[in-house]
């Protein structure tokens, strides 16, 4: 089976300016997001405890209700289902410290009467650890991309490496916009999802890279923007294709991989689609806007070999030299 | 048929040792290394514990204190007003000049780790700032230490204890199977076993129900309740006569009516302390008090020697066993507070495998289906990659006796889909150069050449987000960056070494009239 097949080139470049407003929009809407609605922070970030009920049948979520925030230590606490009737899930700030009573034991009592239940998970994040998890969260975030910002400059070229961080830049907002928009809970989950979506979207973005790298060398052509199109188009199958593959299987752990992972499902399956488009449509473009010149390129390679052809030569005359 | 070449033979032993190392763990094994599943997986209690290690220094300070009476009375040297002044600090006043070079000297010799300075005659022993800090680490070591050894004697199966960071404890407990279990295994951690035998201020025991905590601290007295009933206090010498740190041994026993009690034994300083005190005490009370709450306040009848002494109290089996665990194994000098505490039931693990597989069976087969239908035997050849590539993460695991967490489950279905993207950068170079026109031979050799940087790059680049990701993270993610890291570390073998040698081990089988059959695309009637 073959659904793209290189015929010519499609003019990708000459509509960048269209991307690049839509991209750019996007961005503008996610960080109006982040800054004004701002994260549901879960458990995770934000400190509080979480338990976790099974009932036998039909949780009966209005006496739940009534039975928890009757006591005055659990007035803020919200209790929802969770992936199933059966399942409800009790949130409050309140910790505590205390080894002996923890809430599991509160809420067991609190409880009796509602039916058959059993407490499945009980978890406590104190304020402190949460604030702590946090700046380890954001600080992670920062490594990675200057790690990833190190090493393509290192293969690549510097204008190569702010193009591909750049975009990595625009899907990580883009995809936080979106886990504030679908008011997904973020925990340390949606952390680790961001930086699968960081190394992930450079995957593409490399492959784009590569090519137009291989095409700057042995094209004949020294117009970036057609080496860019043709470089894109012909490696069009390849981007969409890696992506739909772990669109698959990030789809299967959406849907059927259970309600806890779902944050994290839903934040890469809104990374993926992103990245993709943005290897594609906003990595390159920024690459040709960044005013990469090939003839220079070239004439620094050519240098290079010849610099390097000359060491050889002198290798090559001091060992006939010494022998 | 080309004979076995190298890629391939490299390629077989891996699958080779991808199936033998990953069968106890697929099989769940008695014995063999293999993947334990997290507690998210299998149920269990994971804790992070603060450690009070102000409070370390407090009773430190009771002890020193301690350790002055007794010295003093041992060598006869007459003094006053002992106190606990602060934090690190006692002071008292000696009442013959003579006794001064003495005192100091006992001091100095006895009580390592402290300043003595005196004005006149009214003396102060001060902790070093270095001992203090010291006592702080001991007391965060030996709290590792003593909630390590009493989960260790409740009988539990490999349970983790383990610093983290600077003044944090992280405990594990796996296989924990029902709520009264956990409730009985936080009690035992958090006790602080604080065994101390008090004398009973028999002078002003009269007043105990009218007096202020304050007018007690006056007379060096402290006010403890009864354990039974809050309301039922006692008036006790606030410098014990001894602590739990002189016992060698406790033992649940039966009394006369055969209700459970805790026999324990002193050392030998403990237990002549305790025959010294008891004999001078006569017809006075003692008080064993522990976690500042009396259990019992006998009269002493004549002296008691042999250093055995009983506590005895309504216990319930149970109770009187992981007491007794509890005594054993040390008191806790710092108490210890819950920062973050997750547990998961057993019944919740079991249903988190029964998703994540589902979801790993399901990705699998589409990406596996899908492979096969897009290249033909291309794809055939990419998922025996993949298959392999699995066997491989769980045979790593094994041997590394890895954890599973549920975001590790999903770092493998993740890994799935990113294997087998190499495949299809490679598949797509040699479709390209098909096209092109050149040989299947060539095809194949350039388009491994020219898809191999393509793959490098990719493949760091997610690595370096992985080795970030496992750096930072804690318990279940770090379990996520491990799969995904070695999922592509076994993807370059399996994906790029593996098919290869496969291709040049079928070549001289792949007819390039059957290029639809063999890589899934159209023949344009080039050679």
């Amino acid at each position: 089976m073959e659904i793209f097949k290189y015929d010519k080139p499609i003019p990708l470049m000459s509509k960048a300016k269209r991307f690049g407003i839509l991209s750019v929009t996007l961005v503008l809407i996610s960080l109006a997001l982040i800054f004004t609605k701002g994260f549901n922070y879960g458990l995770d970030f934000a400190g509080g405890t979480l338990v976790q009920v099974h009932y036998e049948k039909k949780a009966p979520i209005e006496k739940i209700r009534k039975a928890i925030t009757a006591d005055k230590n659990y007035e803020d606490a919200t209790v929802t289902y969770f992936g199933n009737d059966n399942e409800v899930i009790i949130r409050t700030k309140t910790s505590s410290k205390s080894l002996g009573k923890d809430m599991g034991d509160t809420m067991r009592e609190l409880l009796k009467g509602t039916g058959n239940f059993e407490v499945r998970r009980v978890d406590m994040v104190g304020a402190k650890v949460g604030s702590e998890l946090r700046e380890k969260g954001l600080m992670a975030l920062v490594l990675a991309i200057l790690g990833i910002l190190i090493y393509v400059s290192f293969r690549f070229e510097w204008r190569f490496a702010v193009a591909s961080v750049m975009a990595l830049i625009h899907d990580v907002t883009i995809a936080m916009g979106a886990v504030v928009l679908f008011n997904v809970e973020v925990n340390l989950d949606t952390l680790a999802a961001l930086l699968t979506i960081l190394g992930y979207s450079l995957n593409d973005t490399i492959i784009v890279f590569d090519r137009i790298r291989e095409g700057i060398k042995s094209s004949k052509n020294v117009v970036l923007s057609d080496i860019i199109d043709e470089s894109v188009t012909q490696t069009l199958s390849r981007t969409t294709l890696t992506s739909l593959t772990t669109f698959f299987v990030v789809l299967t752990l959406f849907l059927f991989g259970g309600e806890i992972i779902r944050g994290f499902s839903f934040t890469l399956l809104v990374g993926i689609i992103v990245g993709t488009y943005s290897s594609i449509f906003v990595a390159s473009p920024i690459l040709m806007w960044l005013g990469f010149s090939v003839k220079e390129f070239r004439e620094k390679e050519a240098e290079k070999l010849k610099r390097e052809k000359e060491k050889e030569k002198m290798r090559a005359m001091y060992e006939q030299g010494t022998v | 048929m080309k004979t076995l070449n190298f890629r391939l033979v490299l390629f077989l032993f891996a699958l080779i040792f991808g199936v033998v190392f990953s069968i106890p763990s697929l099989t769940q094994s008695e014995s063999g290394k293999k993947i334990t599943l997290g507690l998210d997986l299998q149920g269990g209690l994971h804790m992070l514990l603060g450690v009070k290690s102000d409070v370390a220094i407090e009773s430190r300070t009771k002890s020193i204190a301690a350790s002055v009476k007794y010295l003093f009375d041992d060598a006869d040297i007459i003094y006053d007003d002992l106190r606990i002044a602060g934090e690190g600090v006692v002071t008292f006043e000696l009442l013959d000049k003579d006794d001064v070079a003495k005192a100091t000297a006992l001091l100095r010799k006895e009580i390592p780790g402290t300043v003595l300075t005196h004005n006149g005659l009214k003396f102060t022993l001060k902790m070093t700032p270095e001992e203090i800090v010291r006592t702080k680490k001991d007391a965060i070591k030996q709290a590792v230490d003593t909630i390590r050894n009493r989960l260790n004697e409740f009988g539990l199966a490999e349970p983790t204890v383990a610093r983290q960071g600077e003044d944090k404890i992280l405990v594990e407990v796996p296989g924990i199977k029902t709520q009264a279990d956990e409730q009985r295994i936080r009690e035992l951690i958090a006790r602080a076993a604080h065994l101390q035998l008090m004398a009973v201020d028999e002078d002003r025991a009269a007043r105990v129900g009218t007096m202020s905590p304050n007018e007690a601290r006056s007379y060096g007295d402290v006010i403890l309740p009864d354990v039974y009933n809050e309301a039922h206090k006692y008036l006790l010498r606030a410098i014990p006569v001894l602590d739990g740190s002189m016992l060698t041994d406790a033992k649940v026993g039966f009394d006369k009516n055969n209700e459970p009690v805790i026999n324990f034994t002193l050392n030998g300083q403990g237990a002549k302390i305790f025959g010294d005190f008891t004999a001078k005490a006569v017809g006075k009370r003692m008080a064993v008090v522990l976690d500042n709450k009396v259990y019992s306040a006998p009269v002493i009848r004549e002296r008691i020697g042999g250093g055995r002494v009983q506590i005895s109290g309504n216990f319930k089996l149970e109770e009187a066993h992981d007491l007794a665990i509890a005594l054993r194994s040390g008191a806790l000098l710092a108490p210890v507070y819950v920062m973050e505490k997750r547990s998961v039931g057993p019944s919740l693990g079991a249903d988190n495998i029964k998703a994540s597989s589902l979801a790993l069976a399901l990705g699998f087969i589409l990406v596996v289906l899908f492979m096969v239908l897009y290249y033909g035997m291309a794809g055939v050849i990419a998922d025996v990659a993949l298959v392999g590539n699995l066997f491989l993460i769980l045979a790593i695991m094994s041997l590394f006796g890895a954890t599973l967490t549920l975001p590790g489950m999903a770092g493998i279905v993740l890994t799935v889909g990113m294997a087998v993207d190499a495949n299809v950068i490679i598949n797509e170079r040699i479709r390209e150069l098909l096209h092109e026109g050149k040989s299947v031979a060539k095809s194949i050799e350039e388009g491994y050449d020219k898809a191999f940087t393509a793959i490098l790059d990719a493949n760091v680049t997610t690595l370096i987000a992985a080795v970030v990701l496992w750096a930072y993270g804690t318990g279940p993610l770090k379990g996520f960056a491990l799969t995904m890291g070695i999922g592509i570390l076994a993807s370059m073998l399996t994906a790029i070494v593996g098919t290869h040698g496969i291709y040049q081990w079928l070549l001289p089988k792949i007819d390039k009239k059957r290029l639809g059959f063999w890589f899934g695309i159209k023949t344009e009637g080039k050679k």
